[in-house]
């Protein structure tokens, strides 16, 4: 009674089969009922996330947010999208039709696609592939694009930069990801994420590796391009960004896959370092497990919502220089050190294992720190030293472009 | 015909004529755009051969990186995309004619290969194809030399690529 | 094995429906009064000057070659920390010399001010 899904999927099964379909149909009607059942589901996640979102940041800033339509306003996102179905939809002059009118829909589908990896529950999961983390960064890698072309069919200048620096941080931020990654993928030994969840039965990885846990989250976050990392969208200096040109349901489209990818990659982060659908009873009732899957999604969603309202946008240079000169060594490092420990440490007894592994994290963690702090040191030193105010370094330079 | 015997062909329309609009049309990043859509179908050839991992390898490296790059080398050049002048050369007659004998001679010497009616060995069941490449890539006895000059390779790439797109100081 | 691509696939197709469908309803039932005025492209108020084809700057470049290097590299890294747990140490250490190589090139690329942004 435990597993209502696979229950009804077992049914439905049954009932085709009866009416005498051959089984090869049966595998792929079910399938096209599964990933609808899939889209719906998480698309209804996505209303609900429109007044998450508002209601959250609400909070943080000290105000009610929507509290008018319904209970605790939660009829609010509906007449949102009401509103966006109703405006009036502009094409700019000049803005390259196809090229165009394609980037809303790939920013939400990838991010619908990446639901089919997930696992909610030990037996509802869309599949269990076998190289499911690759997988995300493939699409990952599809998203991307659709931004430099929303960026370059708008025929905006604004849009085009901030295409550009999307990119530019996309691409960077996925190195370290990356590497974070792989490293419960190395600890599970598969690249299937359902496995992964599998795998983390005595300890959840962020007990054994918690520094590529934060390396992954930070890192997720600029490639989600939240603030502290937005950048792309810096209203103050490019207005919106890449989908500056962008009105009506289309721009509801990204808006719509944004929220949906941050709650997607906070279900990634909790299923490969905080167990997934792991907790007690969750194997005998799968049910469950979906309850704690989505508590342990949103307590992360929540936590890039808090970092997105307390924490000021970071400049240009400080991101790339804190990804390319910080996280991506830092990640590489505790790459090398998980894969030789682990090796050291197979023979040990379980809890000496996890003992160990967690004391090697705090010293990374500590020498990061004191590191850290003596460059903090020479570059307070550096801002002070007096120089000349407002003055152009070398003023024969004139620096074009952005 | 199999379902798979249909999506293969329907594959192969969609990259070849991605292919050649990607030589074919004027605006650049439109050629760009129709390039990725043909590697995007080599990466389901690659799926359909059950090769899921180099399949969202080439996913990952050719439209995440190689294609972003050469969108990024198209915005360096400037008034690319209005480009009015003729698309062939003298010469394009001796290029369609040496093509032309090269796929023919290809063609002849293919039509006589047993490979393409033998079935290849079924795997069993159990085998993991991720973990045998992961293994052999680092055993002694197989591919641990090439994998580690792959990396010199990539490491020399790098460098080299540094030394010319970055001579300012 | 195929059936779980056969999934994937079946998503690849159904996906883009659902946001597409999204974008259809307001074709029928939003206004569509478009005029020269209000299509111009938007440039803070003021009318747009110059081409909208800006010319960027090599840095970007440069970043997204390092990417690339990175990029195939640890791609050829998954299928060694998949085969990880059945690797004696000294295949292990193999693939931490491919990292230290890896490690190498980022060097290079601080040392000579590649990772500057100016």
């Amino acid at each position: 009674m435990g597993d209502p899904v696979t229950f009804i999927a077992q049914w439905l099964e049954n009932l085709l089969l009866g009416w005498g379909l051959s089984p090869q149909w049966v595998t792929i009607l079910m399938t096209i009922i599964g990933v609808a059942a899939i889209a719906i589901f998480v698309l209804l996640v996505d209303i609900l996330l429109v007044w998450v979102e508002r209601k959250v940041v609400a909070r943080f800033q000290d105000r009610l947010g929507p509290n008018r339509l319904g209970p605790f306003g939660l009829i609010q996102p509906i007449a949102d999208v009401i509103k966006l179905l109703i405006k009036e939809d502009i094409t700019p002059i000049g803005a390259d039709r196809i090229v165009y009118n394609l980037p809303p829909i790939i920013a939400l589908a990838t991010v619908l696609m990446l639901w089919a990896v997930i696992p909610l529950a030990p037996t509802i999961v869309g599949t269990d592939l076998d190289v499911g983390v690759l997988y995300v960064v493939a699409l990952g890698a599809l998203g991307t694009l659709g931004i430099i072309m929303a960026g370059w069919a708008s025929n905006n200048k604004y849009a085009l930069i901030g295409a550009f620096r999307t990119v530019a941080q996309m691409v960077s931020y996925e190195v370290p990801m990356v590497i974070a990654v792989m490293v419960p993928v190395l600890l599970a030994g598969t690249m299937g994420i359902n496995s992964i969840v599998f795998a983390q039965s005595p300890v959840w990885y962020v007990v054994v590796a918690p520094v590529a846990a934060l390396i992954l989250f930070i890192s997720a976050i600029a490639e989600l391009g939240r603030a502290p990392f937005d950048l792309a969208e810096a209203e103050s200096e490019i207005v919106a960004g890449f989908h500056i040109e962008y009105t009506g349901m289309k721009f509801g489209m990204f808006y719509a896959g944004e929220l949906l990818h941050a709650l997607t990659i906070s279900g990634l982060v909790a299923s490969l370092f905080l167990g997934g659908w792991r907790g007690p009873g969750a194997e005998a009732y799968p049910i469950l497990g979906v309850v704690y899957f989505f508590m342990k999604a949103f307590f992360l969603y929540w936590a890039i919502m808090w970092i997105k309202y307390s924490l000021p946008r970071i400049r240009i240079d400080h991101m790339l220089n804190f990804n390319w000169k910080f996280l991506t060594p830092l990640a590489l490092i505790v790459l090398i050190v998980t894969a030789i420990l682990d090796k050291l440490f197979a023979g040990f007894p379980e809890w000496l294992y996890v003992v160990g592994m967690l004391l090697a994290n705090l010293v990374i963690i500590w020498l990061t720190v004191q590191i850290l702090r003596n460059r903090a040191k020479v570059e307070r030193k550096r801002v002070a030293e007096p120089g000349p105010i407002a003055a152009p370094q070398n003023p024969s330079v004139s620096s074009t472009s952005s | 015909m199999s379902g798979l015997q249909i999506i293969f062909i329907l594959v192969a329309a969609l990259t070849l004529g991605a292919g050649l609009l990607a030589v074919t049309v004027r605006n650049l990043v439109h050629a760009a755009l129709w390039l990725i859509l043909a590697l995007f179908g080599v990466a389901i050839f690659f799926v359909l051969l059950n090769a899921g991992f180099l399949a969202v390898a080439q996913v990952v490296v050719y439209i995440g990186a190689i294609a972003i790059l050469m969108i990024f080398a198209i915005m360096l050049t400037q008034q690319v995309a209005s480009y009015k002048g003729t698309q062939l050369n003298a010469n394009w007659i001796w290029s369609a004619f040496i093509a032309v004998v090269v796929f023919a001679g290809l063609a002849w010497i293919l039509s006589s290969w047993s490979g393409f009616s033998t079935l290849p060995p079924e795997m069993s069941a159990r085998a993991d194809p991720l973990r045998q490449l992961g293994s052999a890539l680092v055993s002694p006895t197989a591919y641990v030399i090439p994998f580690e000059v792959a990396s010199v390779l990539l490491l020399a790439a790098l460098i080299g690529a540094i030394i010319i797109a970055w001579d300012r100081k | 094995m195929l059936n779980d691509w056969l999934f994937i696939g079946v998503f690849l197709i159904l996906a883009p429906i659902f946001p597409a469908a999204a974008l259809l309803i307001p074709r029928l039932i939003a206004p569509r009064k478009p005029s020269p005025l209000k299509n111009q492209t938007y440039e803070c108020g003021i009318e747009t000057v110059g081409d909208t084809w800006v010319q960027f700057r090599v840095q970007y470049y440069i970043y997204a070659l390092v990417f690339l290097i990175f990029d195939v590299e640890l791609v050829f890294l998954f299928p060694w920390a998949v085969a990880f747990d059945q690797l004696p140490l000294f295949a292990v250490m193999e693939g931490v010399l491919f990292i230290m190589i890896l490690v190498a090139g980022l060097f290079y690329a601080w040392r000579k001010g590649a990772l500057e942004w100016m």
